[in-house]
């Protein structure tokens, strides 16, 4: 069978009404064979789910706990793909965030007053995602290199980097030798508003000012123009290389400052595995939400949800965890495929019919 | 084919599914019983080693008090506090009474989510965290089954070295290899114990690799402190001993020793029983051989049969409390004192272990 793979110019809406709520159906009804040949009934697997993410005060927190982070690091990631710089380092990023805020938390006096101090380490995981970002951005805007490699690459260093001051330098001397850094004080941990961290209120802020950062200011403007080509920008008289270090450096740096939510109100101290693999999965986040800031908050609660909904399932209905993530996997599949169908459409050219005369 | 037919097809299909799922509706007994207690596990409940060592005590104690005691679980939880306070927070709200958090680092969770849930009662396996009322800790002397295990170890090894496998190079993993080593050099003064330490308390890829770098390094007998059983795996590829650890599940084949593991419902009967007469209170508990919670597996033949006797007589000795593991002299690898002649340690003694003692070689590969 021959099939040809074609670009859409353009989409009409009802169409992408039907593509979008075919693909939610069709993950339904695979996620919900594979539940069926487990002995599960789906229906219920899928009201849990749910159920389980905004079924009441408790799960609704918890969502909201998972998706702060996502969020931010999604918009993090927005900006450097909106260049078409694969940053693919959030995780490092994020974890380096973190570091810096650890290590203002850790050396500033104890008695300092809170909103010093957690303003302090803000800065401190800020700066520190952002030259986590600016290392691959200045080798990209001066000798090219690929960055999808570096940063992917910049992530493990970053997490061993962390495992040795575990381990090492940083090693607290009162955990019964058991290898972890010690726990902050209460001026650095991060106030509740309404029962959840005030990371929540971070996350809409930082929403809101890439939105307008974006979409309304001359920078944001040249960071769209350097992602649709290069070649335009150089023509305008864009100056690329500085374009592509500030985007980097904005995007680690909100990578930073999940590492420092992360270490301040969740961990209360650093670990290596701090940032939990919200780097990787606010790629998928920042992808659906088509780089639109305003977009990602709703998507990222959406997935927060199926995230918490997956944890809920294995509590309450006794699901194994692999069956969970199994769930998780087949709804992503199929969503993330229509965005495939979304641009593209298959053409199965007809045989040429043979004529009988 | 026609996109709106596909459409039509697909609802159909969901359609058939609801009637496929209807009328399995069990009924809910968890609310039920008098303790509802959630489990969280650092593994998945069949691994063959520590996660599915307390799940089966789970299962043990649910029978154990018919009826009266039901429980939830989530397993594979990562030891970052988001995930455990996450876990531990929807038993709850599942309307556990009881939380039992069976790994280390989850101690940090339970603590903040003891000082919220005042009514729930948080028992963490290992540590020392506990307050006055709903927060304990609790463990066992698992030095007596290591040393047990360091016996027969010893007595079937031909190249003279041991191999053991080891999470993290903390207290609770030192005091295990030096008791083992304390046992082996008990049997044959001249053997060796080769450490390697994974950085982690499960990866089935990490434990392998160290037990196949023991092996390389000419050791035939292997044991571990990890939670999977892949390390007795890698020793039957290499026609090597493995002793088990945790849980007595032998996947060595011929190859497999023995084993030194946990029987959970021991402490699970005892705590829970505890709850339920209102007479719980926070005392760090500490099982022994004695009480039942540390067993170690019945000897493979190859055992001699004198040593075989000297291990059933140490055991005997260890339950009637006459036998204390880490009796002096015993020096560190740099030399230092542990525990002075005539001296024996004591559980805070034995807890303050911070480095492996003399005869014993560790390395890390983190």
């Amino acid at each position: 069978m021959n099939v040809k793979i074609i670009k859409r110019k353009d989409i009409p809406k009802h169409k992408e009404v039907i593509i979008r709520i075919m693909a939610v159906l069709l993950s339904i009804v695979f996620a919900g064979v594979i539940l069926l040949a487990f002995g599960l009934n789906p229906l219920k697997i899928f009201g849990a789910i749910i159920d389980g993410s905004a079924g009441s005060e408790i799960r609704i927190k918890q969502t909201v706990l998972r998706a702060v982070p996502l969020l931010i690091t999604s918009l993090g990631i927005i900006v450097a793909f909106k260049m078409k710089f694969w940053n693919i380092g959030a995780e490092g990023q994020i974890t380096m965030g973190a570091l810096g805020a650890t290590w203002v938390a850790l050396n500033l006096p104890e008695g300092l007053p809170a909103p010093f101090m957690l303003g302090s380490m803000m800065l401190g995981g800020f700066i520190c995602g952002a030259i986590w970002a600016f290392i691959p951005a200045i080798f990209k805007a001066k000798m090219g290199t690929n960055e999808t490699i570096f940063t992917l690459m910049m992530n493990y260093i970053a997490i061993k980097f962390v495992t040795y001051l575990q381990y090492g330098p940083w090693r607290d001397p009162g955990a019964q030798g058991f290898p972890k850094i010690a726990k902050f004080t209460e001026n650095a941990i991060l106030p509740s508003v309404l029962g959840v961290n005030i990371g929540w209120i971070i996350a809409l802020i930082c929403v809101a000012i890439i939105y307008v950062f974006m979409t309304r200011t001359k920078k944001g403007y040249e960071i769209a123009v350097v992602g649709e080509s290069v070649q335009t920008a150089r023509y305008a008289g864009i100056n690329i290389s500085r374009v592509i270090v500030i985007a980097m450096l904005i995007s680690g740096g909100l990578c930073g400052i999940v590492g420092f939510i992360q270490a301040s109100a969740i961990e209360k101290t650093l670990i290596a595995g701090i940032a939990g693999g919200y780097g990787f999965t606010a790629i998928i986040t920042a992808w659906l939400s088509r780089l639109n800031a305003i977009t990602c908050l709703f998507v990222c609660i959406a997935f927060a949800m199926l995230i918490q909904g997956g944890s809920y399932i294995q509590v309450s209905l006794g699901v194994s965890s692999a069956i969970s993530g199994l769930v998780q996997g087949v709804i992503l599949f199929f969503v993330l495929g229509s965005e495939f169908f979304l641009q593209y459409r298959l053409e199965f050219p007809k045989k040429p019919v043979k004529e009988v005369a | 084919m026609n996109m709106k037919k596909f459409l039509a097809i697909l609802v159909a299909l969901i359609m058939v599914f609801s009637f496929a799922a209807c009328g399995d509706e069990e009924t809910d007994t968890f609310a039920d019983a008098d303790l509802r207690v959630g489990y969280i596990f650092i593994g998945p409940i069949n691994d063959g080693g520590f996660t599915q060592s307390m799940y089966e005590g789970a299962v043990a104690s649910k029978e154990h008090f018919a009826g009266a005691m039901d429980f939830k679980y989530r397993e594979n939880v990562t030891e970052d506090t988001q995930e455990v306070k996450n876990t531990g927070l929807s038993l709850i709200d599942e309307g556990c009474n009881v939380i039992i958090a069976c790994s280390y680092g989850f101690g940090d969770a339970m603590k903040e989510l003891s000082e919220e849930y005042s009514d729930v009662t948080f028992l963490h396996f290992s540590g020392s965290m506990k307050n006055d009322t709903n927060f304990d800790n609790w463990f066992g002397s698992m030095e007596q089954a290591r040393y047990l295990t360091g016996m027969a170890a010893a007595s079937v090894s031909e190249s003279n070295i041991l191999g053991y496998v080891a999470a993290h190079p903390y207290t609770e993993v030192q005091i295990g290899i030096n008791a083992f080593t304390l046992g082996a050099q008990a049997v044959n003064p001249d053997v060796e114990v080769k450490v390697v330490y994974i950085g982690t308390w499960g990866d089935a890829e990490k434990e392998k690799n160290g037990a196949e770098e023991l092996l390389n390094e000419g050791a035939d007998v292997i044991t571990y402190h990890a939670d999977s059983t892949a390390a007795q795996l890698a020793a039957a590829e290499k026609d090597a001993w493995a002793i088990g650890w945790n849980f007595p599940k032998n996947d060595a084949g011929d190859k497999y020793l023995t084993a030194a593991y946990w029987n959970p419902e021991v402490y699970f009967n005892y705590v829970l029983q505890n709850i339920l007469d209102g007479k719980f209170a926070p005392e760090s508990y500490y099982g022994t051989m004695a009480d039942g919670l540390i067993a170690i597996d019945k000897l493979n033949d190859a055992v001699p049969a004198d040593v075989q006797q000297k291990i059933a007589d140490t055991k005997a000795k260890m339950e009637a409390g006459e036998f204390e593991v880490f009796t002096g002299p015993i020096n560190y690898k740099d030399g230092s004192v542990l525990c002075e002649e005539g001296k024996t340690l004591d559980r805070a003694g034995i807890w303050s272990i911070n480095s492996e003692i003399d005869g014993v070689s560790a390395s890390s590969t983190n």
